[in-house]
């Protein structure tokens, strides 16, 4: 199957890329890595008719040290995230959720940008994301704003972005003491998560997000409160699907997510050590 | 739109359609049919092949993506008669029997062995969750895979 016919841009710069989308409107979609707009646009669940390639926005790619937070351009591929060693030892959960993703030839070419302005409920990066309370920043015809992750995911597959809006960097708190754990659940190896949880605990603090629990990537905030108020793993992990809507499909009923939820962060609280 | 990929060592420019996947450039453009579509899903990895050096699918890749780029297809691999050592390992160890996913297999095994020379059996049963075979059970693609990094020790 192959998408149909779109006319290709390729963007030389983020401004460059910025005015595509102020001349196309909404007929013009961007493309990073294209490991989940290629995918869509062969089903024809998307069609473009104009395809603006960020992809070799150099200046993009990176893992920097922002003092109190990693910089991560929004171009940098998973697999340039999951080895990079700041990553790993200052925000060790996002290495290890981006190391979860596909396979080695999706992480070769998906990239952190788009796996967030997707906003696929079903992806496993935003809901370390959502763990570590990263920030994101967007850049538009006026300039630059930061969004903060709580407020990025407004419904299925949609983000606080706006149309004329490219992500550039995300920024990850640094939490080099914090114990965490990513746990995925799915039937074979390289497939999505049926639910998936990201648990982070820093001291008496906790930050838990799902995945495939809701229209949107899930902070499972009645956790977070009751280890925060000094609950076991086991009595604060009940909660973990309290305020969820998880879909129902062939891989599980709400009620299995519901389960899974609880199961799973039970076990990523225990694995973190708490 | 006009598409110029250095293939196998050799700059090739072609006349395409933006919409042309990777996959489909290679075979119909470039005439190099040894890397295979198993899928409509980026799920098989029959079509993998190396772009810059690493594995990718080509069936989700657009042609236009890897303009200005190098690709190595399995065409590449070996020196004239002689077979790279993956293609060698896959042989003595009976590594395939239909052989459709042999292909991608080998360009992932490839790939693989770059990143992690020398890996273990799970580090290799990991690497390659995203190559499919229906026929051989993975185990003597596993072992294959092993005594071609015995190579690199
Ligand atoms: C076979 C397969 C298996 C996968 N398995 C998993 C999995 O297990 N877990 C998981 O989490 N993910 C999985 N993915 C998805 C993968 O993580 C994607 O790479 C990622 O979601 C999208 O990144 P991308 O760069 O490819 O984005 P693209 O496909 O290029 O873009 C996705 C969307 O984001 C927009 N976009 C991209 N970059 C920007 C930007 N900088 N600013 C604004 N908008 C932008 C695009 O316009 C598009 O709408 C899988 C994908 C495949 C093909
Ligand atoms: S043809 Fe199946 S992954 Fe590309
Ligand atoms: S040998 Fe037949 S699919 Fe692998």
């Amino acid at each position: 199957m192959i998408p149909a016919a779109f006319d290709y841009v390729r963007a030389g710069s983020a401004d460059e890329a910025i005015a595509a989308l102020g001349e196309y409107g909404d007929e013009a979609k961007l493309i990073a890595g294209g490991h989940s707009l290629i995918p869509l646009m062969r089903f024809r669940l998307a069609a473009p008719a104009y395809l603006v390639d960020i992809g070799r926005l150099d200046d993009l790619k990176y893992v920097r040290d922002g003092g109190d937070h990693i910089a991560i351009g929004a171009l940098t591929r998973h697999r340039d995230v999951e080895i990079n060693a700041d990553v790993q030892s200052q925000c060790g959960l996002l290495a290890k959720a981006t190391s979860e993703v596909g396979d080695n030839q999706v992480r070769h070419r998906g990239t952190l940008g788009g796996a967030i302005a997707h906003g696929d409920p079903a992806s496993d990066i935003p809901s370390a994301l959502l763990a570590l309370r990263a920030t994101v920043v967007a850049k538009g015809p006026n300039g630059e704003r930061e969004i903060a992750i709580d407020d990025f995911f407004t419904g299925f597959l949609e983000t606080a972005l706006e149309e004329t809006e490219l992500l550039t960097e995300i920024r990850v708190p640094k939490v080099p003491d914090a114990t965490w754990s990513f746990q995925k659940f799915n039937r074979r190896a390289q497939d999505w998560a049926i639910v998936g949880a990201s648990v982070l605990v820093n001291g008496d603090q906790a930050g838990v997000g799902l995945v495939n629990m809701d229209s949107v990537p899930f902070r499972s905030s009645a956790v977070e409160a009751a280890i925060a108020s000094g609950a076991s793993a086991a009595d604060a992990a009940e909660a973990a699907a309290e305020g969820a809507s998880p879909p129902a499909d062939l891989n599980a009923s709400v009620e299995y997510r519901q389960h899974l939820a609880r199961v799973l962060v039970r076990r990523g609280l225990e694995e973190a050590g708490r | 739109m006009e598409v110029s990929v250095t293939v196998n060592g050799t700059s090739q420019t072609h006349d395409v359609e933006p919409r042309t996947l990777l996959v489909h450039y290679l075979r119909e453009s470039a005439g190099l049919t040894g890397t295979n579509i198993g899928c409509d899903t980026s799920s098989c990895g029959a079509c993998t092949v190396h772009l810059n050096g690493e594995s990718v699918k080509s069936c989700t890749v657009l042609a236009v993506q890897a303009d200005g780029q190098e690709v190595t297809t399995i065409e590449g691999l070996a020196n004239g008669e002689e077979l790279h050592p993956m293609q060698q390992a896959f042989h003595e160890c009976h590594a395939l029997q239909c052989g459709y996913c042999t292909p991608g297999m080998v360009m992932a095994a490839t790939s693989l062995l770059d990143e992690i020379p020398n890996p273990t059996e799970q580090e290799v049963r990991i690497g390659l969750e995203g190559n499919l075979c229906r026929c051989t059970g993975y185990h003597n693609i596993v072992k294959a895979v092993l005594q071609a990094a015995e190579g690199n020790a």
